[in-house]
């Protein structure tokens, strides 16, 4: 099968891949390229455990085709931290013990990301709004809201 | 000398700290490894054809077509799985569940799996399996397949523990009964009698990782399996039974997991991706999609329970009686005496009976959730709680202070209680500020208790001290959150080093010796006393090893603070060596350091907890809005109280879920009408408040350091707190969980109609 030919930026990398036109641009990050950070827990669109930004949009991979990456800055899990520098987001997850089992983290990482850079200095009520599209089973939220909270506290001050 | 697990009271100084966790890094990069980020060289794509229809027998399959098309390597179906359990009746049900043998029993049951390069080949080829079925009655109502004329799921049932054997088969597989007194002579007693009877719906432990795992069986019968689960061991006991490979021949390396609950204590999929594996020369990766987590694995039991409580004007119950039924999919199970258990267990009861019935229905194999068969019970029984309390005009606190069980009292379920934490946390519920704060326009408070046993079992832990001085500890039982770091507290503690010194690990099958599933809250509490035991081994051997170099007798050293220390006036100028010292020189001493526990880790303590919470209900729309809410739970001792918060918040967002909105619904026609996140909705963030806790801590008398399980309990209040708070607010009694709005309103109306 002819595959589609497909260059894109990940995490500020160059990348160039072949995928097929009904593939998810989530099964290209983990199947072809290795890039198992986001993950899938539906395939549909409900959960954001696959979340990536895509040019600066917050979006589930698993609703883009891998093909639609092409010309295109992708970002994801694996690109939050600089070298051993933890990105803060992350650092305050670990300390509040935001996560549990840890399988919805990497697509709240990615969310909380870009809701900081929409909105570096969130209430309680829009952080839990803007968190609405990812699901977590083991935490209740509350760890996960504090740790945002105390991220961007750390974020503005920096 | 042997271990000792008998409380000791000591002081700590890494216990009850909050350390971060050893494997937060990984977590928080996407390094970590779940059952779906795992590959093998050569691995295919397995995919499963399942059952659309509810109730049916299989009359022919053909895979001809399937087997031909280009890209496939292996079909299987229920002749690839033949069946060796040796009359084990419950692993029968277990193999029949991983793939229909002749009758499809549910929406959703495995019929036919393939394995191929890629998976749209695989799906491609799951289209050209064709199957003819004879479509039978089904019945997928708890009550309904109760009544004599419901279509029999399994006409080779009888059942048992009713005092003549039945002449007919039925739906009812088991009857059980538990209690002690005479309740008929306990209600003459009551001033007061509530008598209620309640339902609830079928749930999922709706864990964010659907199943997942690779599976590879070679040539020489040698086989590995790399799975999210919560019981590697159990695992692996089970697929090679039903597999006919030999146990220690098939290593199970249990992938870091994305939530269970219960829900990942059962195989499924794994002996279906270790036969493709077989059939097709190559390892197979195996992954549910959610469709397939929702219809194929999983849920609670739906229910139908009948609560009677009676009680004094002094507020004292005089008789307590429950009638409990429960669905357990298409094969026995014993949910309904869990739940028979548990429903009275609060309380000092003189007079008290509950019968279980378990009831087969055309639905997916009951799986374990949380405090599995509790929450339900919990519900009914705190509701008419409440409801009585109100009828004697006494606080509802007060009512349940008074009646709370004691040390020394006989539970409801037949053991004698030790020290336990029922009326502490009725207690500090009393006093709670949340019970105090005012309440505004259509808002209600509730209150309630549960109780679950906690398991202990078999428990294996390897601890060996490299020769920096560093320490690494190998358990078996799997970390569902924060259980390395748990652990590794115990160790520091028991060895007296820094959490630092120590990293832990999930030890695979053939590096460890047996452990149980990780259920029952297990973790901490079994894994943590073998932890200790073998900590103590390999301080048996530290001062050994420095008796030898300073040479005088082993029974003059003692370890403090991590240092072997030569006790007595004579000694005064050895100085202590550190364990890192020791270690240094082991090569020389006698080789490697290292202290191994194998036991039955027994006396878990059992836990209670009492969840206060506020309610606003919309009376136009009917929906529940939770406005505040509290946890208050005895952990015995908090290791990390960090993670134990995490697992009482948790426990109460499940709850949460299940009390305002989860339900599996299922059309005329038996299939499953809301098999996605999307139409099963569990709570998002912006449908919960903060979640407040207050850990008590009422020691465990049958573990070093007091430690009680604390995963389970969390999930027993919700329902009947919600309930009774939504009762509260709307001002009618709730009795049908989940409380979603049609039903909230319906309530409403009737109420305001009649
Ligand atoms: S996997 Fe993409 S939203 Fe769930
Ligand atoms: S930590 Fe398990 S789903 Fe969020």
């Amino acid at each position: 099968m002819a595959g589609i030919a497909v260059s894109t930026t990940i995490n500020g990398d160059a990348f160039e891949y072949l995928c097929q036109p009904d593939e998810t641009l989530l099964d290209v990050l983990r199947d072809r390229l290795g890039l198992t950070g986001a993950k899938e827990g539906c395939g549909t669109g409900d959960c954001g455990a696959c979340s990536i930004i895509l040019d600066d949009r917050l979006v589930c991979s698993c609703l883009v085709l891998g093909a639609e990456a092409e010309g295109r800055q992708v970002e994801t899990v694996e690109g939050m931290a600089h070298g051993d520098q933890l990105h803060p987001l992350q650092q305050k997850f670990l300390e509040h013990a935001a996560l549990q089992c840890g399988i919805c983290t990497p697509g709240f990482l990615i969310a909380a990301k870009d809701l900081l850079a929409k909105n570096p200095d969130p209430t309680e009520e829009e952080i839990r709004f803007g968190l609405a599209g990812n699901l977590c089973r083991c935490t209740g939220y509350d760890k996960i809201v504090r740790a945002v909270q105390d991220a961007a506290n750390v974020m503005k001050g920096a | 000398m042997n271990f000792d697990p008998r409380f000791s009271g000591r002081k700590f100084s890494s216990v009850g700290t909050r350390p971060l966790r050893p494997d937060g890094i990984d977590k928080v990069t996407g390094r970590a490894r779940y059952g779906a980020d795992f590959n093998m060289a050569g691995q295919l794509v397995g995919r499963v054809l399942r059952s659309p229809h509810a109730h049916a027998k299989i009359l022919k399959i053909d895979t001809s077509k399937a087997e031909k098309l280009a890209g496939v390597k292996a079909v299987i179906t229920a002749a690839d799985l033949p069946d060796l359990t040796d009359g084990d009746a419950g692993m029968y049900d277990v193999l029949d569940n991983c793939m229909a043998r002749g009758k499809a029993l549910y929406d959703g049951h495995a019929v036919a799996a393939v394995a191929a390069v890629d998976a749209s080949t695989a799906r491609q080829a799951l289209k050209l399996i064709e199957i003819e079925y004879e479509i039978l009655p089904h019945v997928t109502d708890v009550d309904e397949a109760m009544k004599h004329t419901a279509p029999l799921i399994n006409d080779a049932i009888f059942t048992e523990g009713l005092e003549e054997k039945p002449a007919k088969p039925s739906n009812v597989t088991k009857r059980s009964q538990f209690g002690h007194g005479d309740v008929h002579q306990g209600f003459g007693h009551a001033d007061v009698i509530v008598e209620r009877s309640f339902k609830t719906e079928q749930t999922h432990q709706g864990y964010i990782e659907p199943h997942a795992c690779v599976a590879n069986v070679n040539l020489d019968g040698t086989a590995d399996l790399w799975v999210c689960t919560q019981g590697h061991f159990v695992y692996r006991q089970h697929c090679a039974q039903l597999l006919g490979l030999e146990a220690s021949k098939l290593r199970v390396t249990s992938s870091e997991i994305g939530g269970g609950f219960g829900g990942k204590t059962h195989v499924w999929a794994e002996p279906v991706a270790l036969a493709l594996s077989r059939k097709a020369g190559r390892p197979v990766k195996l992954v549910m999609t959610r469709d397939e987590v929702f219809r194929a694995s999983g849920p609670t039991s739906a229910t139908s329970i009948d609560v009677k409580i009676g009680a004094r004007k002094d507020g004292t119950i005089t008789a307590a009686e429950a009638t409990l039924r429960y669905s357990s999919g298409p094969y026995a199970g014993t949910w309904a005496e869990i739940g028979a258990m548990t429903a009275f267990a609060c309380y000092k009861l003189d007079n008290v009976k509950t019968v279980g019935f378990e009831v087969l229905v055309n639905r997916p194999k009951t799986a374990a959730y949380r405090a599995p068969s509790a929450p339900m019970a919990a519900f009914a029984v705190e509701s008419a709680v409440d409801e009585l309390a109100k009828e004697l005009g006494i606080d509802p606190v007060e009512f349940r202070i008074k009646n709370a069980a004691q040390e020394g009292t006989r539970s409801s379920y037949g053991p004698v209680y030790g020290p336990i934490g029922i009326g502490p946390t009725l207690e500090a519920a009393k006093h709670h500020p949340h019970m105090k704060a005012p309440l505004g326009k259509n808002q209600g408070r509730g209150m309630a208790c549960g109780f679950w046993f906690n398991f202990g079992g078999q428990t294996c832990v390897d601890l060996n001290i490299g020769m920096d001085g560093s320490v690494s500890l190998a358990v078996g039982t799997v970390d569902v959150g924060g259980s390395r770091a748990s652990l590794s507290l115990v160790a520091a503690e028991e060895l007296g080093i820094d959490y630092a010194q120590l990293k832990a690990v999930v030890a695979d099958t053939s590096s460890l010796g047996y452990n149980d599933m990780t259920d029952g809250s297990r973790g901490t509490f079994s894994s943590s006393m073998a932890t200790i035991s073998a900590a103590r081994n390999a301080i048996k051997i530290l001062r050994d090893r420095a008796a030898q170099t300073w040479d005088i007798p082993v029974d003059d050293v003692v370890w403090e603070n991590g240092h072997a220390i030569a006790k007595g006036e004579k000694y005064g100028n050895l100085a202590a060596l550190s364990l890192k010292e020791i270690a240094a020189k082991s090569g020389t001493t006698g080789g490697p350091i290292a202290g191994h526990s194998e036991l039955v880790a027994d006396g878990a303590g059992v836990s209670f907890a009492t969840h206060i919470c506020d309610i606003e209900v919309d009376p136009e729309t009917g929906a529940a809005r939770v406005i505040r809410y509290t946890v208050i739970q005895d952990a015995g001792k908090a290791v990390h109280p960090t993670y134990v918060e995490g697992q009482y918040q948790g426990g109460a967002a499940q709850g949460i879920g299940w009390a305002l909105n989860e339900e599996y619904i299922y059309g005329k026609d038996g299939r499953l009408q809301n098999a996605g996140f999307l139409d099963y909705r569990i709570p998002v963030c912006s449908d919960l408040p903060m979640i407040d806790t207050q850990i008590l801590e009422i020691p465990n008398p049958n573990h070093p350091y007091g430690v009680r399980g604390v995963g389970e309990t969390s999930i027993v209040p919700p329902l009947a707190a919600i309930a009774n708070a939504v009762s509260n607010a709307a001002g009618v009694r709730m009795t049908h969980i989940p409380m979603s709005p049609p039903r909230v309103l319906a309530a409403i109306e009737a109420e305001r109609g009649g």
